[in-house]
């Protein structure tokens, strides 16, 4: 099904502008035609029929379903939503206090809030496409794992206690009235195919004029990784998934901050030139998941103690899941 | 005399939004006040959870993306 974009980068490199296949431009310049095209295409397509699809769904309708379950399905029901929930990270603060008055433990908001980055149709769509579908389900189920854990110790340590006390109050208010709450459950409007495609056609737009940037940097990247560190260089050095190189990952990833659009070229690439699975998989998802901008967000509903924790809890998830792959990947 | 407020954390659609507005007033020579809220406070205190939102005389009137012109006129228009 891919062997198009293929094709139309073999013959607009090698053919074309007649670049030698082993020729390190060459072989850059082929990666990039290669991702960029099929990225795109995929891009348009998929995000529409999926905006299609969810065209319901929406935070509020999410807390309304959170609100009141169990600790244990919240933590996955929140997990999961923010896996599929169309979501902008500048929506954070008032989601996360939309959620605390609703009387929604921290733990699950935090599950949501954490998984969002991690996954979104978008990387899932990049992941199939480039890296197969085994690795996207291991990528999928490690991302929920680290909203769920982080979530659940959040919640086992009290974290509550750290929120700025207006939160704490909200949080507070919420939990007294979910006895009660709720009044009148929203009852869902039925969206006309007409609506559904509007829907999809703005969103498309949104999310496609968001995230192409990102798609060039991640491919450039990509490329001149591919092209330009000479060959079994990361092997040779990275290859045996040495334990320090995992910690190092994660702290190298910290500080760059990506979209989880552009990272996934970035993966396939390091993944090529012989990055051990658990080292790639540490590093990507510190870059996404871990940015000081949102942090620094957040500073405005959580204390130091608590923003300090939920960055502690995400460096060192990232660092086991490193490890562990590194250590099962072999066997995979 | 309209007061109309926009929530949002100072991401850009939120400004925009608010720039939107002020350019649709004028436009239309309206007597409204625009101005920008950026209390995570205030904007729960609205119950709203995706920004930008728009509030019309503290009536949430939009919530969650950059409303398009026409929409704007016709808050405006009301």
């Amino acid at each position: 099904m891919f062997a198009i974009f293929t094709a139309l980068a073999d013959w607009l490199v090698y053919g074309v502008l007649s670049l030698a296949p082993q020729s390190r431009l060459g072989e850059a310049l082929h990666f990039f035609v290669e991702d960029t095209s099929k990225i795109f295409v995929l891009l348009l397509l998929m995000i529409y029929v999926i905006a299609l699809l969810r065209a319901s769904l929406n935070v509020e309708k999410v807390r309304d379903y959170l609100a009141g379950k169990n600790r244990l399905t919240g933590y996955l029901l929140g997990s999961a939503f923010g896996a599929v929930t169309p979501f902008c990270s500048c929506s954070s603060i008032p989601a996360f206090l939309g959620f605390t008055s609703a009387g929604i433990p921290i733990g699950i908001t935090m599950a949501f809030l954490i998984t969002s980055p991690l996954i979104n149709e978008v990387a899932v769509l990049l992941l199939v496409g480039l890296l197969g579908w085994q690795f996207t389900l291991i990528y999928v189920v490690v991302g929920m794992l680290v909203g769920v854990v982080s979530g659940a110790f959040l919640d086992a340590i009290h974290a509550e206690r750290w929120l700025q006390s207006f939160a704490a109050k909200a949080l507070q208010r919420g939990q007294q009235q979910q006895v009660s709450c709720c009044g009148t459950p929203q009852t869902l409007p039925q969206l006309s195919w007409q609506a559904r495609h509007d829907f999809a056609a703005a969103e498309t737009k949104e999310i496609v004029g968001r995230v192409w940037k990102w798609v060039f940097i991640g491919v450039g990247l990509g490329a001149a990784l591919h092209g330009f560190v000479p060959e079994g260089w990361v092997a040779d050095h990275l290859g045996q998934g040495q334990w320090w190189s995992v910690p190092l990952a994660v702290l190298i990833g910290v500080p760059l901050y990506s979209n989880v659009t552009g990272i996934v070229p970035v993966m396939e690439s390091l993944l090529q030139n012989g990055l051990p699975v658990g080292t790639t998989l540490a590093f990507c998802m510190a870059t996404v998941a871990a940015s000081f901008p949102e942090f620094v967000l957040l500073k405005q509903v959580m204390q130091w103690r608590l923003l300090a924790s939920v960055f502690g809890i995400l460096l060192l998830a990232f660092t086991l899941i490193g490890w562990l792959f590194n250590l099962i990947g072999p066997m995979l | 005399m309209k007061n109309i407020i926009v929530l949002g954390s100072g991401c850009t659609k939120c400004v925009k939004t608010a720039e939107l507005i002020a350019e649709v007033v004028k436009e239309h020579g309206v007597a409204a006040t625009v101005s920008k809220e950026t209390n995570p406070e205030v904007i729960m205190g609205y119950g709203v959870m995706s920004t930008p939102a728009v509030v019309i005389d503290e009536q949430v009137v939009h919530s969650g993306s950059m409303p398009q012109k026409a929409q704007i006129e016709a808050w405006l228009a009301k």
